[in-house]
């Protein structure tokens, strides 16, 4: 796999780099298409993005093309990928479009021979060749971050945490939620790039702060809503946005070390077993107007160059982001994990 | 007349009947014992087979050098011991006074307090765990929010932590005691009152007689349900799973589902849930020498009603402290799941103006799991329900009437599963049915034979303590006038056991609704069922959903519970169950 040096906006992603491509012909969705899915009638959808945006994506497709439902499958993304391995391992046919908030996974699926290549136009036209796979096997839903955040009821602005460092601090013991990198992908992702830059024993001294530890990443922005920690050491940043523009008073850290930049794959599943219906889904929400839904109602950061990022957020390119190495990911989650469970006890 | 002698004359009936009567009861034996052999054998000998290999399959025993070695599994086991032994002691403290004043003395409302306890148990301990969550959370539990506000507390001190070893016990002995509750209750009807009565009439005083008969009389009750609860702490996986991990350990249950996660080892998890199994099987042998020596109480010609001891000055306040103990499990609870159904933020208190449809519309218009889930967990439920009956149905008429040689074996099969805690048979069926032949996983099928096995004990139980009550004398007499074993089976059996087959239904039917250790290890997308959905909405943090899907399981529950209260069922098989005992 060819690796390149990554520096901070979401426009550079080691999926591949030369654009030289064996990818199939860039499809477009056609009334033959529609019709074929019409006549499946369904479609799956794996996904670990938030019920909040997943299912409302749904009903906005559904909406769309009348007659095919979509059937959301949720789980966190590293719950996600064994679900497909011990399906895929029994022979079960169900999922027809994936969608993993850890690319490493489709590193492994690629190679497996579960993704089926399919490229749309919008994808050759307006997404960043960086951001695809070559050979059309998967590509960029959508960016999001791993950011910090806190209660502002719980700390006051003056004492709020600026960046990882700082929340070894004694005054957050106790304090602190945060996701699981055996659950979540945005966890495992973020998870080997904090360990990076900042080395394991980052993660032993947080480990002493008697951390609150939730699976998924999109749990701590909702046990911040409640109240019940002070501080998320991380978390979907979009959710964090979305209870801040609901009028939760939160308020986003991207820390000064860098924060975790996560970029969420897509692929249609070579064992499809709605396969027209699944292109029409994925190729819709690689549409403009698919990928201005998410944009519209979570903020995450479109993957379609055409759309433009929600108005209120900080543009990506302002934030110091760390680099993503789905690559490297994909050798040592096993290590990871196993690190991890030692450190935090679970 | 001896079994074999019986059953050699209906073989030897055979040729002289017409075809059309031929008594099918050997191949059924046959079918049944096979069916069962298979249910329990398969998945426990994989279990076996898989504890002591390796990832390649060839023989090792590291895995059990793993368990016995490593921390992760070793605390994890030390942790579930000492749960399983508070709650056991925390039950049994707990449900003998209560079950004392329920069945022994004039408190008031004493029956509506007994009906209530035995509510509490429809409340899947899973869903109790997440609804103390909403109370009891350091921070933004309700309870420790209201006494920060009464107290003027600062923000991070907390009365109650949920997330604790100590939370953990707490939620799991609130849906455990009302088994040693009804145990205890139920033992304390039965007792004769002529012993208190002679006790009283020798000048013993009230309290005198409470020390020196009835507890004596109970306490074998009171041991067999210190083991009921020890077990069932020590198996269950839902409440752990909810508490432990954000607290920041394993319990065995919890530990042997996260070698689930990718990459999967099911060797360890193998390895893992034997001595879950050995424990159970022999904590049920200590029961079954408990329970059997409570005999000598009830055995020995009929005996008066209890008398009732007079509480006195003390009658309110003991009323008082009975709802007290409910509003552990019962009350408080479901206050709090009320308040996070129709809430946006679990943490508020709703209000007039901030009550909201939000999650119900949520649930049930926008979340896509739900309708399939909501439709699996009902035909399971009835499938099970029915098909479980009459298994259960079966098995009791051959052993009760010894239709057969052999008949031990089954009634031993049939309770078997009662030593397979859930977990252990998820994982024992994962391994039996990922493979050729019967390639059951990803089918509703899996969960079938799953809930089945689970339910089988209990219902088989209830069903032969409902036979011995029905006298072999109107079977014979069916028999004698030519009818086949079946046709007197359907026609004159089965009418006199309506009631106790109606409530059996109705057992396995709730049993299976709230059945979540064996169905997170088996489930798929596709068969995803009511209980994982919720479990699965946790991991998200989805609590004003999750509210929503718990109350309208533990709604359906009660129905089905009323609907079998409403047939006399469950009313009918307890006095079957006294006739026998009397």
């Amino acid at each position: 796999m060819h690796r390149r040096t990554l520096l901070g906006a979401a426009a550079l992603l080691p999926f591949g780099a030369r654009v030289v491509s064996a990818a199939p012909p860039a499809e477009t969705i056609t009334p033959a298409l529609i019709e074929a899915a019409r006549k499946e009638g369904k479609v799956s959808y794996y996904t670990a993005m938030d019920l909040s945006v997943a299912e409302p994506m749904a009903k906005a497709f559904e909406a769309k093309f009348p007659g095919i439902k979509v059937a959301v499958e949720r789980t966190g993304a590293e719950r996600l990928f064994n679900r497909l391995a011990q399906e895929t391992a029994s022979n079960i046919k169900r999922c027809d479009v994936v969608n993993s908030s850890d690319a490493a996974h489709f590193i492994t699926w690629k190679r497996e021979g579960w993704l089926q290549p399919y490229v749309t136009v919008d994808i050759t036209e307006n997404v960043a060749p960086e951001m695809r796979d070559p050979e059309g096997a998967f590509v960029n839903q959508r960016t999001h971050l791993s950011a910090m955040a806190y209660h502002i009821g719980l700390v006051k602005p003056g004492d709020a945490p600026k960046g990882f460092n700082d929340l070894l601090d004694p005054k957050y013991a106790g304090k602190l939620v945060k996701g699981h990198p055996g659950y979540s992908g945005t966890i495992m992702t973020a998870t080997h790039q904090i360990a990076r830059e900042l080395g394991w024993g980052y993660f032993e001294k947080l480990a002493k702060q008697k951390v609150m530890q939730v699976q998924s990443a999109t749990e701590p922005p909702k046990k911040l809503e409640a109240g019940e920690r002070a501080v998320a050491v991380d978390g979907s940043d979009y959710l964090f946005w979305m209870g801040r523009e609901r009028g939760v008073p939160i308020e986003v850290v991207y820390p000064v070390e860098g924060t975790p930049l996560i970029s969420n794959p897509m692929a249609v599943f070579k064992a499809a077993p709605n396969p027209s219906a699944a292109r029409l889904l994925f190729a819709w929400i690689m549409s403009g107007e698919g990928q201005e839904f998410i944009v519209n109602l979570s903020g995450q950061y479109p993957a379609n160059l055409k759309v433009k990022a929600k108005a209120g957020r900080p543009p990506l390119s302002s934030i110091k982001t760390l680099r993503e190495d789905p690559v490297e990911v994909e050798k040592t989650a096993d290590e990871i994990k196993a690190k991890y469970a030692r450190i935090f006890k679970v | 007349m001896p079994a074999s002698s019986r059953s050699e004359a209906a073989t030897a009936d055979l040729p002289v009947r017409s075809s059309l009567q031929l008594d099918l009861s050997r191949p059924i034996l046959i079918a049944v014992t096979a069916l069962l052999v298979v249910m329990i054998a398969l998945p426990m000998g994989w279990l076996i087979v898989y504890s002591l290999s390796d990832k390649q399959g060839t023989a090792t025993l590291g895995n059990f050098v793993t368990l016995f070695t490593d921390p992760s599994f070793v605390d994890p086991l030390i942790t579930t011991l000492i749960i399983a032994v508070s709650v056991s002691a925390i039950c049994c403290i707990v449900a003998a006074p209560l079950g004392w004043l329920v069945a022994r003395t004039d408190m008031p409302i004493r029956r509506i307090v007994r009906t209530l306890v035995m509510a509490s148990l429809v409340t899947p301990p899973f869903v109790g765990a997440i609804a103390w969550e909403m109370l009891a959370a350091p921070n933004s539990g309700l309870l420790n929010q209201l006494w920060r506000s009464l107290t003027g507390m600062p923000s991070d001190e907390a009365l109650f932590d949920i997330y604790s070893l100590t939370g953990l016990i707490f939620v799991i002995a609130c849906y455990t005691f009302p088994y040693v509750f009804i145990l205890v209750a139920n033992a304390l009807d039965r007792m004769p009152g002529e012993l208190e009565d002679a006790s009283s009439m020798l000048g013993a005083k009230t309290w005198q007689t409470a020390r020196r008969i009835t507890m004596p009389l109970a306490l074998p009750t009171l041991l067999a349900g210190a083991l009921v609860a020890f077990l069932q702490a020590l198996n269950l996986f839902g409440s752990p799973a909810i508490l432990a991990i954000p607290a920041g350990f394993h319990t065995l249950t919890t530990r042997i589902w996260s070698l689930f996660q990718f990459p999967p080892k099911p060797e360890l998890a193998a390895a893992a849930s034997l001595p879950l199994l050995l424990l159970t099987i022999l904590l049920l042998r200590g029961q079954a020498l408990a329970l059997g020596r409570r005999g000598y109480a009830v055995l020995g010609g009929k005996y008066g009603e209890p008398r009732l001891v007079r509480l006195g000055a003390w009658r309110l306040p003991a009323a008082a402290l009975a709802l007290l103990v409910l509003a552990m499990p019962l009350f408080l609870p479901y206050a709090a799941l009320f308040n996070s159904a129709f809430s946006r933020v679990a943490s508020r208190l709703v209000t007039l103006d901030t009550i909201t449809l939000h999650n119900v519309r949520f649930t049930f218009l926008e979340l896509s799991s739900t309708m399939p889930a909501l439709k699996n967990t009902f035909l399971l439920a009835t499938l099970s329900a029915t098909l479980g009956a009459v298994l259960a149905l079966l098995i009791a008429y051959i052993v009760a009437r010894r239709a057969v040689p052999g008949h031990r074996v089954l009634a031993f099969l049939a309770t078997a599963p009662l030593a397979i805690p859930g977990i252990v048979l998820g994982v024992g069926l994962f391994l039996a049915y990922t493979r050729p032949p019967l390639t059951l996983y990803g089918t509703l099928w899996i969960l079938l034979i799953a809930f089945i096995t689970i339910e089988l004990p209990a219902a088989y139980q209830q069903l032969s303590s409902a036979f011995h009550a029905v006298h072999p004398e109107l079977e014979e007499a069916g028999r004698m006038l030519g009818a086949s074993r079946l046709r007197t089976l359907a026609d004159i059996t089965a009418p006199l056991l309506r009631s106790a087959v109606i409530a059996t239904w109705c057992f396995v039917f709730v049993a299976v609704i709230r059945e979540l250790s064996a169905a997170v290890i088996l489930f798929t997308s596709e068969t995803k069922v009511l209980s994982v959905l919720i479990f699965d909405l946790k991991e998200s943090g989805d609590v004003g959903a999750i509210a929503v899907l718990s109350l309208t399981m533990v709604g359906i529950t009660t129905v089905v519970v009323a609907v079998a209260n409403r047939f006399g069922g469950g009313r009918e098989a307890g006095r079957l169950h006294a006739r026998t005992a009397g």
